[in-house]
Order: structure tokens, then sequence, then C-alpha cells
């Protein structure tokens, strides 16, 4: 089931024969009856999952079911920010390993998902923000995180055409990473999903999980669109929907699922190098391959599942980027779309056991996941493969709520990402 | 765009005249509760695909908190009643039992 490698002779083979050679990146085969492990979600989190079961411990006897289509959630629809300077430290710990994994992703995949360390600069734009961001460039340094604050000065070096002098958000500084970056959402589940079909896994589309079966307290399967499926181990990767799915598991969830929008523009020359978050005011962005200007904004304030956002809150956005950047206040804006996103109480995930036996649950991403896919997936990899949970997820734990032991992200980290 | 009307002072608007203030009808439990209850009262939501009774205010106008019947599946708006309720009023439950069939929110439905 090996797949054929890409490279740049295959591409000059495929460019003499006019590409008809091209076989399909991975198989959609029908449901087995069961699998030693079912994970339900082919997001990003949940095919790095199933692509480190297989590749850390061997387990390959694994379906990854999608009621959708593969990446067609959250990890289709974001605006693909990577960083790691996070304040807290298992933060900091499980976010790193990810991006140093982003740093080798498409040589280990075997798939260009164009990671672009182009540096990530968080804006501080009021003294608040200021103090925030030194206290995190303090505790990475600490954490061996690469981070530095920066002064207004070198702000305007690295971007040029941003008014730094704004009446209402003067730029006072910003927390710089220098590899940070971004990389193509479509392309990571992309070669997650081929790297696990070519590992023998299902990776099974249009296929909704409608309820979770157990006996004694154990899971013992699912039942789904496409029949019942069994299985021993259960992994439950559904972001926006993990409370949808944990009721039908038997629990709760400390989650609350809320719409996060994003936009483009038309494409203009290249005229900004790196990714900028301003998080004082909801507004992100980037400039993409194809020169879009790629910008994100804050959720709404209400429960919601439509994947759509309020219109009032991209206002918002743009009224405060177009006072930072004045050359984009005659853009037009091409696209709009939303993702839902699921947040927790502190901002952090959970990777954890559930009170149900064999079940386990990843999500709480909320906004700012596509950056933590790999480290997310080695993490709740090694948790299903032994039962127990490794050192990047130990402290990402269901049971924190209950302790009071939070990994509070919301207020130095950002609102954000 | 939601639109949303205040029960106190009648008046209609759009969401932007409002702001969201989460679930509604949550039981509070303090001192001498159970970890589990006061962890569930802290963090625990229904957070339903579906149905959904909510808190809001009127903070651009009379500003009362008010109570609001929703579907989050689908962003219609049930009917909207005053914050001194314990529990939906019998004509919305009804009303929301006529569209929506089946419908589950805790010991309401
Ligand atoms: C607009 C926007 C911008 C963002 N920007 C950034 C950013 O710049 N940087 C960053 O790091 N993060 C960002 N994020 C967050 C990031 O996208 C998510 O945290 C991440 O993609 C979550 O990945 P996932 O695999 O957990 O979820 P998803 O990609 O949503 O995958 C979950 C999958 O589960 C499937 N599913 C649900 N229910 C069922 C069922 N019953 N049966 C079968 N399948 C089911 C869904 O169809 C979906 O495909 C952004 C999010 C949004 C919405
Ligand atoms: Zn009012």
């Amino acid at each position: 089931m090996a797949r054929r490698r890409y490279s740049v002779f295959a591409l000059a083979r495929e460019a003499l024969r006019y590409h008809a050679g091209w076989e399909r990146a991975w198989n959609s085969p029908a449901p087995k009856s069961r699998y030693d492990v079912i994970i339900i979600g082919a997001g990003g989190h949940g095919l790095a999952t199933a692509y480190y079961l297989g590749k850390n411990f061997g387990i390959t006897n694994v379906a990854v079911l999608e009621k959708g289509w593969l990446g067609g959630g959250n990890t289709g629809r974001n605006t693909t920010i990577i960083r790691s300077n996070y304040l807290q430290d298992p933060s900091a710990a499980i976010y790193e390993k990810a991006r140093s994994l982003y740093e080798t992703m498409s040589q280990d995949l075997n798939m260009n998902v164009m990671f672009s360390p182009r540096g990530v600069i968080m804006l501080a734009q009021t003294e608040h923000e200021v103090r925030g961001y030194q206290r995190t460039a303090h505790a990475n340094s600490l954490q061996g995180v690469q981070t530095e604050f920066i002064s207004p000065a070198r702000v305007k070096q690295l971007v040029p055409i941003m008014n730094i002098d704004g009446p209402r958000y003067p730029v006072l500084g910003g927390l710089w990473q220098e590899r940070g970056g971004t990389a193509r959402h479509d392309a990571v589940a992309w070669g997650y999903a081929r790297a696990c079909s070519g590992m023998g896994m299902d990776i099974i589309q249009q296929c909704e999980v409608t309820g979770i079966r157990r006996e004694g307290g154990k899971v013992t399967g699912v039942t789904t669109t496409r029949g019942d499926i069994g299985c021993s181990k259960l992994g439950i990767v559904v972001a926006g929907h993990s409370g949808v799915m944990a009721e039908k598991a038997g629990f709760r969830l400390p989650i609350e699922s809320l719409a996060l929008q994003a936009l483009v523009s038309e494409p203009i020359k290249p005229c900004m190098d790196v990714v900028v978050m301003a998080n004082t005011v909801h507004g992100y962005m980037s400039q993409s391959d194809k020169g879009e200007m790629v910008i994100g904004g804050g959720t709404d304030g209400f429960n919601n599942y439509t994947q759509r956002g309020s219109f009032h809150h991209i206002e918002e956005t743009l009224r405060a980027l177009v006072e930072t950047f004045p050359v984009i206040s005659r853009l037009k804006m091409l696209r709009q779309w939303g993702g839902i996103v699921d947040m927790t109480g502190d901002r952090s995930p959970i990777i954890s056991k559930t009170p149900l036996g064999g079940c386990f649950v990843n999500c709480g991403w909320g906004t700012g996941g596509f950056k933590a896919i790999p480290g997310s997936g080695w993490a709740m990899a090694e948790l299903i493969a032994k039962g127990e949970p490794g050192p990047l997820a130990a402290e990402f734990g269901l049971n924190r709520f209950a302790e009071g032991r939070f990994i509070d992200e919301s207020v130095a980290a950002g609102v954000a990402h | 765009m939601l639109i949303l009307r205040c029960p106190y002072c009648g008046v209609s608007g759009e969401e932007t005249e409002f702001h969201a203030g989460g679930e509604a009808h949550l039981k509070r439990f303090g001192p001498g509760s159970s970890d589990a209850e006061f962890e569930a009262y802290l963090f625990q939501r229904e957070n339903p695909k579906g149905v959904h009774f909510e808190r809001w205010r009127h903070v651009n106008g009379c500003g009362k908190w008010f109570h609001a019947a929703r579907c989050t599946a689908t962003l219609e708006v049930f009917g909207t009643y005053p914050a001194q309720s314990t529990e939906p009023p019998a004509d919305l439950r009804k009303a929301i039992s006529a569209k929506r069939p089946g419908w589950k929110w805790r010991e309401f439905s």
C-alpha cells in the first residue's frame, strides 16, 4: 500500500506523460466491521493522532471517520498562524513540540506543507500588553522557547506598511518569534491522510458517527451513517462538535462552541513578509503566497454551530486593522467564512481520559489549534496507545477543572492565537 | 445578525444593541456543595446543537438582563422572557416543541 514518493523526478516523469500517472493520495475503503482504534474526526488533530499511533506505536488497525470531507472543519478554515511563545510551561512544551515538528513535516510526510517560518509579531498596543508580553518573553527564555520582546522601531523595520503611531492603538512594542509562521492547512491534512493510508489505515469520509456503543462502562464501538463499527479504543477529536459527541458517550465537557471568522482580500503585490497579530483589537493579518491579505478576527459572543458569524465582528476587526495598516483601506475583500471553535474556560486544550473506559478526548483547541496539530497528535497517540497520558498531555486532563489547576492562557497569550 | 426583543422595554433590535451572557438557568452551588457540583456549575455547559436558553443584556438600551431561547443550529430566536424566571415560560416551551419536536434541555423539555 506504500505510496509512490513525490519528488522532482516524479514531477518530471508526470510532466512527460500529461500527468496521467498520479495515483490517488489515499484510499477510500468501505468500513470494516471492527478496528483496534477508531478516531472520530478527520481534521488535523484526528489525522495526526492516527499517524503517530502508527509511526510511534506500530498501531495501524485504525480507522478515521469523518462526517464531511477530510480537513473540511476548522483545519481547512483557519488562518494558519504557527507559533509557540505561550506563557505557561505545559503550553510552551506542547506548542514548541508542534512547531519543531512543523519544521520537518514536509520531509516526514513527503508532502509539501509549505511551512513558512517567516516570523510572527504580536503587537503590544497597551501598557498592559507590554508587561504581559515581557513576562511571556522571560517565561519563554526559561522554557527554551526562542522569542524576544522588540521595540516599536524594530516592528516598523519588519513591517514598513504599519502605522505605529495610530491615535487609538499606538504600537508600544511586540513579541517576536522568528521561527513562527504559516503553513498550507489543506496540505497538512492531506499529508497526514496520505501517510496514514500508506500505513494501511482506513480514512472514511461521508461517515457521520451518530452514537457511541458501550458495555459495562467501556466503549465497544460506534454507530454511523455507514453502519455499526466495533473498536477497542475510541478517540473523539471533533473540535466544535465535542460537546455533541460527549453527550452521546454519556459525559459532559467544559466546552462551549462559538463561531470564529476569517476573510481574504483581493491579491496584491508582496507588501508584508511576516505575520502580525494585534490582540487588543482582535485582528491578525498575513499575506498568502497568492498575494491575498489573510485576516482573522475574534469570536462571536454566543453559542453557535452554523459556521457563520456576525457581520459586525468583521467590521470591528477591519476598522481596527485599517488604523494600523492604512494601505489596506481600499482593498476589496474576496471571501469570508466561519468555523465552529471549541472554547474552554482557561483557553487551553483538553487531551484526556474520560469517564467512559477506552474513550479518549482531544478538544478545546479553540481559536488556536492549527499550530498544535503535530504535537497534539503525538500526545494523543501516546495517551491512546498506553491508556495513560505522557509528559506532553499530563497537564491537559479533564480533572484540572475540578482541581482548579488551570493552564491560563486567556490573558498573556492574547485573545486569539 | 440576530434580532432580539427586550422583554422589559419592548424594543426589538439587532444583536449589536445587546450583549450575550452565556447559558441561562444555571443552578448556583457554593460552600458546602460537592466538588463535582461546584465544577459542573462553574465549567460544564449544555452547549447543545439545537435549542439553547441563554442570558442577554440590553446594553445599548435599558440595560436590563433577560433570557432568550434560540436555536444554535439555525440561529432562529424562539422568544425572550424576563430574567426573573427560574424556568422558560410554558407557552414558549410549547412553541419550541411545535418547531423542534423532541428537543432536550436539562429538566425543562
Ligand atoms: C477562522 C479561524 C481561524 C483560525 N486561525 C488559526 C490560526 O491562525 N492558527 C491556529 O493555530 N489555529 C487557528 N484556528 C484554530 C484551528 O483551526 C483549530 O484549532 C484546529 O484546526 C482544530 O483542528 P481539529 O482537527 O481539532 O478540528 P477540525 O478540523 O474541525 O476537525 C474536526 C472534524 O470532525 C468532524 N466531525 C464532527 N462531528 C463528527 C461526527 N459526528 N462524525 C464524524 N466526524 C465528525 C468534522 O466534520 C471535522 O472535519 C482558527 C480557526 C478558525 C475557525
Ligand atoms: Zn430593554
